[in-house]
């Protein structure tokens, strides 16, 4: 089988192995790292469920090779609570009771956070718009919808009052523009 | 504040697992050594299975075993809780495009699939039937040729397969004389409508892993109802059920498609013949393949007299059952329990088939038949309004039952005030509501649908929970938490009950092997009746703390009080529980349990145990130009009695009537000869977040006329059961034309928009 050397960061930790190059990101994440949190569906990138973060940049982890995060940082929903705090993403999505069976969620959280990173106030519209492309059968969507206008919402304050969300958005903001 | 902890909206217990990634679904269990398997499946509808050449796949890279229905011997190989005519791998024929026939063991799932595919099945073709009329043909070749173990004992007599027939299950039931009150009726109303063939798309597939630990089996999966599982395995494998464990922690949206047994005895019987643990997973186009919805032919013909109040009602049910009987007998007897709808029916026929035909399995999908009867159903209601130049909440209004009228004979009075839940569909409508559409040259409709359907299952429920020495509780219940909240509804009742803060309760779920025993968590039951279980086990827990702190007094139990919370000797002193606990045992140690069931008595001696209402109301706009329907407005109502936790309840309703918007718009799983044809999230297009209503009303209705904990009963199912049929009324008013099926895609609705007037109609 033919494998490539991998190197880079998830979730800010180094990764330096050989990696089978049939291996989906969401195979290495989950089976090779033990990073669970990452689910998979419908294996055709329309439903957003294993969305990821490579560079600031979401992608489908279902399809996205392994090897093509060579030199490459990763998030994944893993990544987001810092020393024991959920992100303020996190938080909101507990808040507004935007989720139900959970098994999307990963996935929205992730797309959330790009948004955010990109639109720190984005639209009920926009955010509608940005993620479409994530499926979720359980919501009916308006609680997510709600928890992503409070994330922003909440981002915006820390941001102006320098706390710790502000970092959060900060560094959201710069890994976007790293990617 | 501790004991005010119900009727407000509690954070979700399992909140913090589910957006950190911890949270474990089937799809996530490994154990050392663990093996990954791959199915292969049939290529035929309808053949006899002349050989399986699997060398080639057996001495592959990573191969550990592969096993056919051939490798099964010694075992009943066979499962379905009905009637067990489903077998584990493929015996002697195949039944449908799709069908498991083999499984390949391999260290990886990689080396699995690589090596299933290169097995060689050899068929021999029969005549397939892929629909119920080729299926009820005369001379169609049978699906099932012999009888078959039955199963679930609830069930029993009422199963009625037509031997000799390619009929899974058929119902004759009503009341009345039917004939002789259309013949005297002023107006009889006919609508046809077929209701599509449906996919639940719980985004987590079907995945199950299994091992053998010392002659016992264990399956962690994602099972809806774990001990429904653990029956068909311990047939299956001739053991004790105290010898197997199913296990479901978290699952992955269900709405009914992980009732029953599913991919467990594909892992179980690959885990015992690879010798090591072994996991399945799906996916998508396998899970459809595993379970689908029934599609529904229903006819409705209706008796109305001058006033628009119903004489009778005649109905003709038939299902696409595919392949197998799985749940398929039950959904035709809840279609048929529930073809009255909620009205006062004074003659009622029902006739009824679900039919085995050679495609995927299908089973229950939320509402359970409601949703195929209630959309010809409503439709009819609105076509009689019509006809007889009534306004369509007026003829609900003449003949919805009325609060604790019988609604069928010998059944639970109706438990919910249906004219009240009606009116509050109206005016949010109206108040809210617009007659003009949101876009200039758009057409504009608005209907309501209403549905009262027989919920609950049947009352069998058990619960436990341990007050600890600290004063901290364990509830255990074998329900499981696969997005409703029932774990933190049972929380809530827990801390109510023990006066506890919710933090201090932790509810365990979902194992057969350590939790108590639950018969389904399914049909919208877990808040009424596990709620009232753990109710009882946390009195249970009260009174044998009072019987201890008595006995620790040395005084009667008649003189001491236990409240959530606290305990009140006979001086009116107060002891903590954990006092209580620590005084009995002594060495600051030990624990109370307390025990609750529910059975098919007191409070839930008549069935239903409660009757759950649909009653929403939709406006949408037609663009006439391309067919597209958008949803402006979207009203739901969920009749609960009481709402333990608010947001877990507008949460049920808002996704039950998007589910349900999905199969009124855009859901269909289609056949082109004997293949699926869209099998994937792409050619099956479910609702997206730029689908939902530009408005939305998420109303709750609390007048404490529950079974339940506190006057409650469930939510789940109810906003999806009518949704379809305010849809396709809307859609009638939209485009002048009543449509007969769902999905009302854009090519449906522009061909109603469309179609020529038939002669002499200028309308």
């Amino acid at each position: 089988m033919h494998a490539s050397r991998v190197r880079g960061t998830v979730n800010g930790v180094a990764v330096d192995r050989d990696v089978p190059n049939r291996l989906t990101l969401a195979e290495f994440l989950r089976d090779e790292l033990g990073l669970t949190g990452t689910k998979v569906s419908c294996e055709l990138e329309v439903c957003g469920v294993c969305t990821v973060l490579v560079d600031g940049r979401p992608v489908s982890a279902c399809t996205f090779l392994a090897v093509d995060i060579d030199g490459a940082d990763v998030l994944t929903v893993e990544g987001l609570e810092r020393d024991g705090e959920l992100h303020p993403v996190q938080e909101a999505f507990i808040d507004e009771f935007a989720f139900q069976c959970g098994y999307c969620t990963p996935g929205f959280l992730m797309m959330s956070v790009a948004l955010l990173a990109r639109n720190p106030a984005p639209s009920a519209d926009e955010i509608k718009e940005y993620l479409d492309g994530n499926i979720c059968r359980c919501t009916g969507y308006r609680p997510i919808v709600q928890a992503v206008l409070t994330a922003a919402e909440r981002l915006r304050a820390g941001a102006a009052s320098g706390t710790e969300e502000a970092r959060d958005a900060r560094e959201a903001r710069e890994a976007s523009d790293a990617g | 504040m501790p004991g005010d902890v119900t009727g407000r909206a509690l954070p979700r217990v399992d909140g913090r697992d589910k957006v950190t990634g911890r949270a474990r679904f089937a799809v996530d269990v490994a154990f050392p050594g663990m093996l990954h398997a791959a199915v292969v499946r049939s290529m035929a509808a309808h053949a006899r299975i002349v050989g399986v050449d699997a060398a080639a796949a057996a001495a592959g890279p990573g191969v550990v075993a592969v096993v056919t229905a051939g490798d099964l011997g010694g075992l009943f190989p066979r499962f379905g809780h009905i009637v067990a005519d489903h077998p584990v791998l493929a015996t002697g024929k195949v039944r449908y495009h799709g069908e498991p026939v083999a499984l390949v063991v391999a260290g990886t799932k990689a080396e699995a699939e690589d090596a299933a595919a290169t097995v060689e099945v050899a068929y021999e073709d029969l005549p397939a039937v892929l629909t119920p009329p080729e299926a009820l043909a005369r001379g169609a070749p049978l699906l099932h040729d012999e009888e078959s173990e039955r199963g679930d004992e609830t069930f029993g007599e009422a199963h009625s397969p037509r031997s000799g027939t390619n009929v899974a299950h058929g119902v004759d039931s009503g009341w009345g004389d039917v004939d002789a009150a259309l013949r005297g009726a002023a107006a009889v109303v006919e609508t046809e409508a077929h209701f599509p063939m449906l996919y639940a798309y719980a985004m987590e597939p079907y995945a199950a892993t299994a091992r053998w630990v010392g002659g016992a089996l264990e399956v962690h999966t994602g099972a809806q109802h774990p001990f429904m599982v653990r029956d068909d395995l311990a047939r299956i494998f001739r053991l004790p059920a105290s010898r197997v464990r199913v296990v479901s922690e978290y699952i992955g949206g269900g709405y009914g498609s992980k009732s029953y047994t599913k991919v467990e005895p594909l892992a179980a019987v690959a885990a015992l013949l690879a010798g090591g643990p072994v996991k399945v997973v799906l996916d998508v186009e396998g899970s459809i393949l595993t379970t689908r919805a029934d599609p529904a032919r229903v006819r409705v013909r209706t008796g109305f007299a001058d006033d628009g109040g119903i004489l009778a009602r005649d109905v003709d049910i038939e299902m696409d059952g595919g392949a197998y009987a799985d749940n398929g007998p039950l959904v035709l007897a809840k279609a048929a329990a529930r073809c009255q709808g909620p009205y006062r029916v004074p003659a009622l026929r029902v006739r009824g088939r679900t039919v085995y035909t050679n495609t995927a399995p299908s089973s229950s999908y939320r509402g359970f038949g409601a949703p195929q009867v209630t959309l010809a159903g409503e439709l009819n209601m609105d076509m009689a309004a019509e006809r007889l130049g009534i306004d369509p909440a007026e003829i609900r209004r003449l003949n919805l039952v009325k609060p604790g009228e019988e609604l069928l004979p010998g059944k639970r009075p109706i438990d919910a005030d249906l004219h009240a839940d009606l009116e509050m569909v109206v005016q949010a409508l109206e108040s809210r509501g617009e007659s003009r559409p949101a876009r200039q040259g758009a057409l504009r409709g608005t209907a309501f649908a209403c549905s009262a359907s027989d919920a609950g299952a049947y009352p069998v429920s058990t619960a436990s929970v341990r007050v600890l020495a600290d004063g901290s509780a364990v509830v255990s219940s074998g329900s499981t938490e696969m997005g409703q909240g029932s774990r933190t509804v049972l929380t809530q009742i827990a801390a109510q009950e023990l006066g506890m803060e919710p933090a201090d309760v932790r509810v365990v779920q979902g194992d057969t092997g350590t939790t108590p025993y639950e018969r389904t968590t399914g049909a919208s039951r877990t808040t009424t009746l596990t709620g009232t279980a753990v109710l009882r086990a946390c009195a249970d827990a009260r009174d044998k703390l009072a019987a201890m702190l008595a006995e620790s007094l040395g005084c009667s139990p008649a003189e001491v009080t236990v409240e959530p919370g606290r305990a009140v000797g006979p001086d009116g002193r107060v002891y903590a529980y954990a006092d209580v606990v620590r005084r009995f045992f002594g060495a600051g140690a030990g624990e109370v349990v307390g025990l609750g069931i529910v059975r098919k008595e007191g409070q839930f001696a008549v069935l239903p145990p409660f009757w759950e209402i649909g009653m929403v109301g939709v406006s949408l706009d037609v663009d006439p130009d391309t067919g597209v329907a958008t949803v402006d407005h979207l009203v739901t109502v969920g009749d609960v009695g009481f709402a333990i936790n608010p947001a877990a309840v507008e949460g049920q309703d808002l996704g039950a009537a998007t589910q349900g918007l999905g199969g009124a718009l855009y859901e269909e799983l289609l056949y082109d000869g004997p293949q699926l044809v869209n099998a994937n999230v792409v050619d099956y297009r479910v609702p997206r977040m730029a689908d939902m209503p530009r408005r939305i009303d998420t109303l709750i209705a609390q007048r404490g006329d529950g079974v339940g904990p506190y006057g409650a009963k469930g939510a789940g199912e109810g906003a999806l059961n009518p949704i379809g049929a305010a849809v396709a009324a809307a859609v009638a008013r939209a485009t002048g034309r009543w449509p007969d099926r769902l999905p009302l895609t854009p090519e449906r609705i522009w061909r109603l928009v469309h179609q020529p007037d038939k002669e002499g109609d200028d309308g």
